[in-house]
């Protein structure tokens, strides 16, 4: 696999990105600390004759997006977490009529408006889902500044497979770090892009939300001459409203099995220092992912020098949970600490694919980073 | 020989969920005799509706349809036209639609001058949802929210749609097809935002208690509080505020289109021209 050194900060490269991946249309609203996807972006899409519109608010951010999808374009739209609130009910929309896009949100401190210039994780539980309803949320979470990168990549990717909505969550920590960071190359980055399925038959015989009960619907652009309906409500194989009850339960299942059936496809951790994590006493397993999981790293190396054996486990995507695998790596460890910028919010999920209630914590929720050597600190301290 | 809409009807979907003497239903045959006439390629054309008894339009033309959620019809037709900009945009959205919970959205769209067709169906009343108030529902009018009077002060689209930046403004009445026919080709023909208001009935769920339990009623009294233009401009200032002068209200061929102005920061961009600066517009502030 070729590489290439870029130094960048992580907002420049989800929106470096993002076009790469072939990305041709943005549309969003301000807000810190996400502002600088769009400050690089509405910069080199027109470049490559894509289009990039900043709109009266977050709403008609991800509505533009939608509507530029529909037509089968490539589309992003980029916030923190007071516009992920304002955008859930179009994310909603883009659920329920199938319509992929990538959407960034680079988390501040909340509720509310928060701490706008500092980092949290506040929006884990959010993102696993923003509007109402049923559905799995595909969202992806970023470790490293590189990540920030190909963790957007990999979103487009999915967007178009499972034809939903992808979200990606990085921080203000990674979305305002500058530093080096090791990427694709463009060329690979390219011959990785998966199209949108597409039906080419007789228009007659296109119905684009007929499907196997669990695979995605095959929606064709629009002005291609398969017309077609979008629509939020519940809808038949053509995509027009109904209610009748066997197509309504039908519909539901399969936007959750589309995703909890292929999920393989989906899942990605990084196991960092855990092939000799035995079970013994002594051992920890600190969980840990985004930013965080940089200190947790740092953390693990000193915890080492020390002569404790820990190891970190981080899952890049989050939703849906990696639930087995965190159940293969907490089933003998005896010492596991999560780590979090939140009151618990992963946690609750760890705990539920582990089935144990003995889990540690170390959560801040002061808008400051957690340094390694707080996670030193606490593992010397509970373990 | 009788006008044949099946062409661009879906005919499964009929009969619509319209009450009977609906407007909508009228609305929806003059767009389709607008569309034929501007001739345009079925598979070049998008509506694009919100929620409300206007919301199931676009489910019942056979063009690429669109049914969003409440009030955003406009922000999901900005991004299908910008990234289409050679095809053709048209909006349906109610009064609350439109100009309650998405305002905003009108507003802008009118300020963008982006080449969408935005057709606003008044019926001066939430019609699908059993009578509550909007932002056009007379004051002194029974709603469901407002059952001693409704005391909100209304306001007048086309004047907003003006103010904002729309450079063809129209209004009509579904008392008059033809005309209302000829207002959405007008509209249609028109690069940029064309803001096409048709005041229509509901005497369903505005009439029941406010003395209009017929259609014909509903009708006349949408006759009474409207005018043409021409008339309206010779009306005194007392006269005038108590009717809604109908015709084109505003039409600037000059005003430059959202997607043509865009194409510029693409060839900006590109190193085709120089960067947009304010020498390149007439209006500086």
């Amino acid at each position: 696999m070729g590489t290439r050194e870029v130094i960048s900060t992580g907002n420049d490269l989800s929106a470096r990105a993002a076009v790469d991946a072939g990305c041709t249309f943005f549309g969003g609203y301000p807000l810190t600390p996400s502002s600088e996807v769009m400050h690089t972006i509405s910069d080199l899409l027109p470049k490559v004759g894509g289009t990039s519109i900043q709109m009266e608010d977050e709403i008609a951010g991800i509505c533009c997006v939608i509507g530029a999808s529909m037509s089968g374009v490539r589309a992003l739209t980029a916030t923190s977490g007071p516009g992920m609130s304002l955008k859930a009910e179009n994310l909603g929309l883009a659920q329920m009529a199938e319509v992929p896009l990538v959407c960034v949100n680079v988390m501040r401190g909340g509720p509310s408006t928060g701490l706008p210039t500092r980092v949290s994780q506040g929006d884990i539980k959010q993102a696993s889902n923003p509007s109402h309803g049923d559905y799995r949320s595909i969202t992806l979470c970023a470790g490293t500044l590189a990540e920030c990168y190909t963790e957007v990549v990999r979103a487009f990717n999915l967007a178009d497979r499972f034809m939903q909505p992808v979200i990606v969550l990085t921080d203000e920590t990674l979305g305002h770090m500058h530093g080096k960071a090791m990427l694709p190359t463009v060329e690979e980055v390219k011959a990785g892009i998966v199209p949108r399925k597409e039906f080419t038959g007789d228009p007659k015989d296109y119905h684009p939300y007929e499907c196997g009960p669990t695979e995605p619907a095959v929606l064709n652009p629009m002005f291609k001459g398969y017309r077609y309906h979008f629509t939020g409500l519940h809808h038949d194989k053509n995509g027009f409203p109904t209610e009748e009850i066997e197509t309504c339960r039908k519909l539901i299942q399969r936007l959750e099995d589309k995703v909890v059936v292929h999920q393989n496809e989906i899942e990605l951790n990084e196991e960092f220092m855990c092939d000799d994590l035995t079970g013994e006493d002594g051992e920890v397993l600190i969980i840990a992912y985004g930013s965080v999981s940089l200190a947790a790293k740092e953390a693990i190396r000193h915890l080492r020098k020390d002569g404790i054996k820990a190891g970190l486990f981080r899952p890049i995507t989050i939703w849906p949970s990696p639930a087995k695998r965190i159940k293969h790596f907490t089933d003998k460890i005896k010492n596991v600490l999560c780590v979090e910028l939140n009151i618990r919010q992963y946690t609750e999920e760890i705990e539920r694919a582990s089935s144990r209630l003995d889990l540690e914590g170390l959560y801040k929720v002061n808008g400051r980073a957690i340094s390694p050597h707080e996670i030193v600190a606490k593992v010397k301290e509970v373990f | 020989m009788a006008y044949d809409y099946n062409k661009f009807l879906r005919m499964e979907k009929m009969p619509t969920l319209w009450c009977w003497g609906c407007g909508d239903g009228v609305i929806l045959k003059a767009t389709i005799r607008a569309i034929e006439k501007m001739g345009w390629n079925q598979n070049d054309v998008c509506v694009v509706s919100g929620i409300g008894c206007s919301g199931r339009f676009s489910s019942y033309l056979d063009f690429n349809t669109v049914h969003t959620t409440h009030g955003r019809t406009i922000a999901y037709a900005t991004g299908i036209k910008l990234a289409n900009p050679d095809k053709h945009v048209i909006c349906v959205a109610g009064d609350g639609d439109a100009l309650a919970i998405g305002g905003n959205h009108t507003i802008h769209g009118c300020r963008r001058n982006i080449d969408i067709n935005f057709i606003i169906i008044n019926n001066f009343i939430y019609g699908l949802t059993n009578s509550q108030t909007s932002p056009t529902t007379p004051q002194g009018m029974w709603t469901v929210t407002q059952k001693a009077g409704n005391i909100d002060p209304t306001f007048d689209s086309c004047d907003l749609a003006i103010a904002a930046g729309a450079s063809f403004v129209g209004r009509e009445t579904m008392l008059d097809p033809k005309k209302m026919e000829k207002l959405l080709v007008k509209g249609f023909s028109h690069k940029g935002f064309s803001f096409l208001e048709i005041l229509s009935n509901c005497h369903i769920n505005l009439g029941r208690k406010n003395k209009m339990v017929s259609a014909m009623d509903n009708l006349n009294w949408i006759d009474s509080i409207s005018a043409s233009k021409a008339k309206y401009d010779k009306m005194s200032e007392e006269e005038q505020l108590n009717i809604l002068p109908l015709g084109v209200l505003k039409q600037d061929e000059k005003a430059e289109e959202y997607c043509d102005l865009y194409q510029k920061v693409i060839d900006a961009q590109q190193g085709k021209r120089g960067k947009i600066t304010q020498d390149d517009f007439e209006k500086k502030i």
